[in-house]
């Protein structure tokens, strides 16, 4: 047993609206140079719908991720060591600009000297990367909002899993936001297959990075990382990829797009696992359960003792207690991972989104604040809930239903107390009336040192860390310069 | 006088400026030691010109391997007649330089014909390096096919004369006079592959000495601390 930290998130997907804000602080602090035009460490997806890159879900394309073989062994799905290293001179599921999009800017120049005619001048889109004219097809947010639409949400891989087809009903209620960041796996499949061992992750923290200077650009991690998030820079050929705002996050602060959300949605703590228990658990059967059971109970003795003989500060292990991260997941069970079964083990986990049950409760004649009314639409559609079942529990309904059905059950209850009624919420969901009014808490009025426990890296054991400060991890040597001929 | 300079002083001098160019290249340049990928701009053609050109010119390398460094004389004492060897080794050449050859042709004219994304990340050392690179597989088919392949009893045996000189090289005792009864296009390849050999350091052929065998030993995860 080796009990080790991971800072992990949790995005609560009923208040999203979509305004990716997350994704432009990001793009503004990380990826606003020569090289990444393409590069979203954080985008904002519109659900159901083909995502960024286009149907980034399809593994039988991609071949992202893990799977367990015949003989019950965890390997990658790019296949075995000497499978992957045979392909090291081209790598076919590695996705390119083409299929990411091109990145376009437009030809504003022309609106100021465009010569006097009749005719108002247009500012044609051009390429970002070329300077040519260009026709923009594509986007990291092109089906924004459309999400309902037949032409894209037609095209999301988690729907053609689902064997009920009722367009209909779905299209007319369904839709949802979806913020990604990369999920800084426990079992990240990006480290597994860095044949340079570039691509690591932090002890103190579980923060998965990629070396800038170790990358010789073999370009493995892209295509094994199920979630693409890792991208290749255009100039270095080099991987980058989110960073969970490490500097920021090792003098306690929340990273970019959690304190930039205007919806302040989503939640940063600390979660204890035993790394000699991963591999296990990414092999297990039951995917989701096996991502909870990663988390281990802070309050458990046998957890502390073994945290402290492994060397854990008293303050992680206090943050660990506090975590946000552990409420939500495991203690009330709302939380839940994304796409458990590519088996990495994620760390940025989403609460399903109540709202589009609400409103199509009201619109079928229910109470939008009874849970019992909430539970009838919730089991009468199908559709979403199998469809949020695909991404966020392998395919477990119950497990989803569990979380929404706790998520009804505290409006009720939080309506029986300030009109001073009996109710019998918790009881139906399980739970006391304590943790709904704590979950309440947690979701609708948590003030900001309620959602980011976040302890401080301990910098007197990281002398080094000083040597960076100031600089800029990515930049320096070729291509970190900007072109000739472009402002 | 010319050949003095081209074979007994330019390879030594173009393996110094290597071996220093890699040890300064590793030291202060880390970050620019990379394959520089440029799948991200495109990729169809990449996918099967590049595993053409990669393998055909491990198979070149591993040709002149044998051609230059195995004395004559070993292979006629292990009873291979020097007419069957030099079938094997036309035969295998051509084969190889027509994959190195294919996949240089796809890899160029994709860089610098097909696609302006790929202009923008071409580098001056790519240039220089495609050129050169260019060169060496004429020459050397020139010198397979023309001077070697067509005749069936070859006027000149490289292996009497090339090989000879290149093996002399190691000793430290360059043997120029034995290259001196070589056609032009021989010593012009000899001469051309310690100017590869030179700007091996400065270009992204650096790449080559990041084989990843440590990958096939190590444990999938790796952990690191902070500031490590």
């Amino acid at each position: 047993m080796k009990i080790m930290a991971q800072m992990a998130m949790v995005m609560n997907l009923d208040k999203c609206i979509g305004c990716a804000t997350c994704s432009v602080t990001c793009k503004q602090t990380w990826t606003n140079r020569d090289g990444v035009e393409h590069i979203w460490f954080n985008n904002v997806e519109t659900n159901p719908g083909v995502g960024y890159p286009a149907r980034w879900e399809d593994q039988r394309r991609w071949r992202g991720g893990w799977r367990v073989d015949q003989s019950g062994r965890l390997c990658l799905r790019q296949g075995n060591k000497a499978e992957r290293l045979a392909r090291i001179f081209n790598n076919p599921e590695a996705p390119s600009l083409d299929d990411y999009y091109e990145p376009a800017t437009y030809d504003y120049q022309r609106l100021i000297k465009a010569p006097l005619t009749g005719l108002t001048p247009v500012a044609r889109p051009l390429s970002a990367i070329t300077g040519e004219p260009m026709a923009i097809k594509f986007g990291p947010n092109w089906d924004d909002d459309l999400g309902g639409s037949a032409l894209w949400a037609a095209r999301d891989p988690d729907l053609e899993a689902i064997a009920t087809k009722v367009e209909l009903a779905f299209e007319q209620s369904f839709m949802f936001h979806l913020p990604r960041i990369c999920e800084h796996c426990l079992n990240p499949a990006c480290v597994a297959a860095c044949p340079s061992g570039a691509m690591f992750k932090r002890v103190e923290d579980g923060i998965v990075l990629a070396d800038q200077d170790k990358c010789r650009g073999f370009r493995m991690c892209v295509s094994a990382c199920p979630y693409k998030k890792v991208y290749m820079n255009r100039l270095t050929g080099k991987a980058e990829k989110c960073t969970f705002c490490f500097p920021r996050i090792e003098e306690g602060q929340e990273t970019v797009c959690s304190e930039t959300c205007v919806g302040r949605l989503r939640y940063i703590g600390v979660i204890l696992y035993d790394r000699d228990a991963v591999g296990a658990l990414a092999a297990a059967d039951n995917p989701l359960a096996a991502c909870r059971s990663a988390m281990l109970d802070p309050h458990d003795p046998g957890v502390i003792a073994a945290a402290k003989s492994d060397g854990l500060p008293s303050d992680w292990l206090d943050a660990a207690q506090a975590s946000p991260i552990y409420e939500l997941a495991i203690r009330q069970l709302v939380a839940l991972p994304l796409h458990p079964e590519y088996r990495t083990l994620p760390m940025v986990w989403y609460i399903p989104p109540l709202s589009p049950l609400l409103e199509a409760t009201g619109a079928m004649g229910g109470d939008d604040t009874d849970a019992d009314d909430i539970a009838a639409t919730v089991t009468a559609m199908r559709i979403p809930l199998d469809y949020l079942a695909q991404l966020f529990a392998a395919g477990d309904q119950a497990a989803v239903a569990g979380s929404l059905m706790r998520l009804a059950a505290v409006r009720q209850h939080m309506r029986a107390r300030s009109l001073g009624r009996d109710d019998s919420a918790a009881e139906a969901v399980g739970a006391s009336p304590e943790d709904l009014e704590r979950l309440y808490h947690l979701l609708a009025v948590a003030k900001r040192s309620d959602r980011f426990v976040i302890p401080k890296a301990h910098h007197e054991s990281t002398a080094q860390v000083a040597a960076w400060a100031g600089g800029c991890p990515v930049g320096g040597g070729p291509g970190a310069t900007r072109r000739k001929g472009r402002a | 006088m010319l050949d003095l300079m081209l074979f007994a002083v330019w390879p030594y001098v173009a393996v110094a400026v290597c071996l220093v160019g890699l040890v300064w290249r590793w030291r202060v340049d880390q970050f620019g030691w990379t394959t520089l990928t440029s799948l991200l701009s495109e990729k169809r053609i990449l996918n099967w010109a590049s595993p053409l050109f990669h393998v055909g010119a491990l198979l070149v390398i591993l040709g002149h391997v044998a051609g230059l460094l195995i004395p004559k004389a070993w292979t006629v004492a292990l009873g291979v007649p020097p007419a069957t060897y030099h079938l094997v080794a036309v035969s295998l050449g051509v084969v190889a330089g027509a994959m190195l050859t294919v996949g240089t042709v796809a890899l160029v004219l994709r860089r610098f014909i097909l696609r302006t994304r790929l202009r923008l990340v071409t580098r001056r050392g790519d240039i220089v390096m495609y050129v050169i690179l260019g060169l060496q597989i004429v020459l050397g088919l020139w010198q397979t096919i023309g001077f070697t392949a067509l005749e069936a009893r070859p006027s000149f045996d490289y292996r009497d004369s090339v090989s000879l000189w290149f093996r002399s090289i190691f000793v430290l005792q360059p043997d120029v006079a034995a290259m001196t009864p070589a056609p032009w296009a021989f010593k012009a390849h000899a001469a051309l592959a310690f100017a590869l050999i030179a700007v091996w350091p400065f270009s992204r052929l650096v790449h080559v000495f990041s084989i990843p065998i440590g990958y096939l030993t190590r444990p999938a995860i790796v952990y690191r601390h902070q500031g490590s």
